[in-house]
């Protein structure tokens, strides 16, 4: 019973955020309410026992994800531009859209329901079989090394290659942006440059 | 407010309580909750505090670029790595059962490798998008 309350809290807590998301003009503050969004959000995870999602959510959500906003920051206006007319037709799509997903959500299981869909499948599985066989406490791990190893391969190609996205985009390591920013910071390794590729 | 001696001192305290913070829930990943995405972030969030106090330049002398890119290859290959070892022992990829005799300690050691080369590549991920967010040039 005091879970529910907790949790009641605690959404009512990410309303009231996201609310002075949308009030708020200085993007600073924005930064710093999604972080806080993250965050009250891991807590309401550690309230349903998912530890390990809270602990990903609190960790990269609302610490790293803050951290990268700040660093974009730099570069960006210090307050968000007004809006001054109200586009009625976007507010009518969005509260449909809110409205059906409320719908949708009454057809869900019950949470914590033994015979959800979700929990007949290969969970039974993983949960009796995984500690007598591997001695692993953590089923999560567990599942996530072990059971489920290429999916995770995946995860770690994708994070790879969007860092190495970012990372090329951003300090634009190609042979052409070299040689302009070198064009531009000193003549004298222009020349250089130019030596070298009229020799090949 | 980079002067502020409380911000030096007391991020040189964290520094390394945060590191081994994360590597215990790297190691840690099979009996508590955490593992390799949640370590890479905490060991990189130190690594990020020192850029932020200290300044970007001392922060690549830390940690070089150089450095940042070549282990974010390398948790890919440790992960794809430990793979192909399982096809040269014999077995189906990624399959950990013949790095030993017992088939929960092949897990383990298989479990902890790969949590490695996951950890390494979400730390390397991550600080080298902060280096390169706090590090760009806008071109004109």
């Amino acid at each position: 019973m005091i879970e529910l309350w907790v949790n009641v809290f605690l959404v009512s807590l990410l309303v009231i955020i996201t609310f002075y998301i949308m009030r708020l003009r200085r993007l600073i503050g924005i930064v710093a309410l999604s972080g806080a969004y993250s965050l009250t959000a891991a807590a309401i995870f550690v309230n349903m026992d998912a530890v390990d999602v809270a602990f990903t959510e609190a960790a990269v959500g609302s610490g790293i994800s803050t951290i990268l906003f700040l660093a974009a920051l730099r570069y960006l206006p210090v307050e968000e531009a007004h809006e001054t007319r109200y586009p009625v037709w976007s507010l009518f799509l969005c509260g449909i859209v809110g409205l059906m997903l409320i719908i949708a959500a009454f057809a869900l299981p019950e949470f914590g329901d033994p015979n959800a869909p979700a929990h007949l499948h290969v969970a039974p599985r993983y949960i009796e079989e995984s500690y007598p066989l591997f001695h692993i406490p953590n089923v999560v791990t567990n599942v996530l090394a072990s059971y489920r190893g290429f999916d995770t391969l995946g995860e770690t190609v994708v994070v790879f290659t969007a860092g190495l996205g970012v990372i090329i985009l951003l300090t634009g390591s190609t042979l052409s942006m070299r040689f302009k920013q070198s064009a531009t910071s000193s003549d004298n390794q222009t020349a250089k440059f130019d030596e070298e590729t009229r020799d090949a | 407010m980079r002067d502020n001696p409380v911000f030096k001192i007391v991020s040189k305290i964290l520094f390394g309580p945060i590191i081994i913070y994360g590597l215990y829930v790297q190691f840690h990943g099979d009996y508590g909750p955490g593992g390799g995405f949640q370590a890479g972030v905490i060991v990189a969030a130190a690594f990020i505090l020192y850029s932020m106090i200290y300044g970007l330049e001392e922060g690549r002398k830390l940690m070089p670029d150089w450095i940042i890119r070549s282990v974010m290859a390398l948790g890919v290959l440790v992960f794809g790595g430990t793979g192909i070892a399982s096809i040269l022992f014999g077995a189906n990829y990624l399959d950990y059962s013949p790095f030993a005799y017992k088939i929960y300690k092949a897990q383990h050691l298989g479990i902890i490798i790969v949590e490695l080369g996951v950890g390494l590549t979400v730390f390397a991920v991550m600080l080298g998008l902060f280096n390169a967010f706090a590090g760009f040039k806008p071109h004109k």
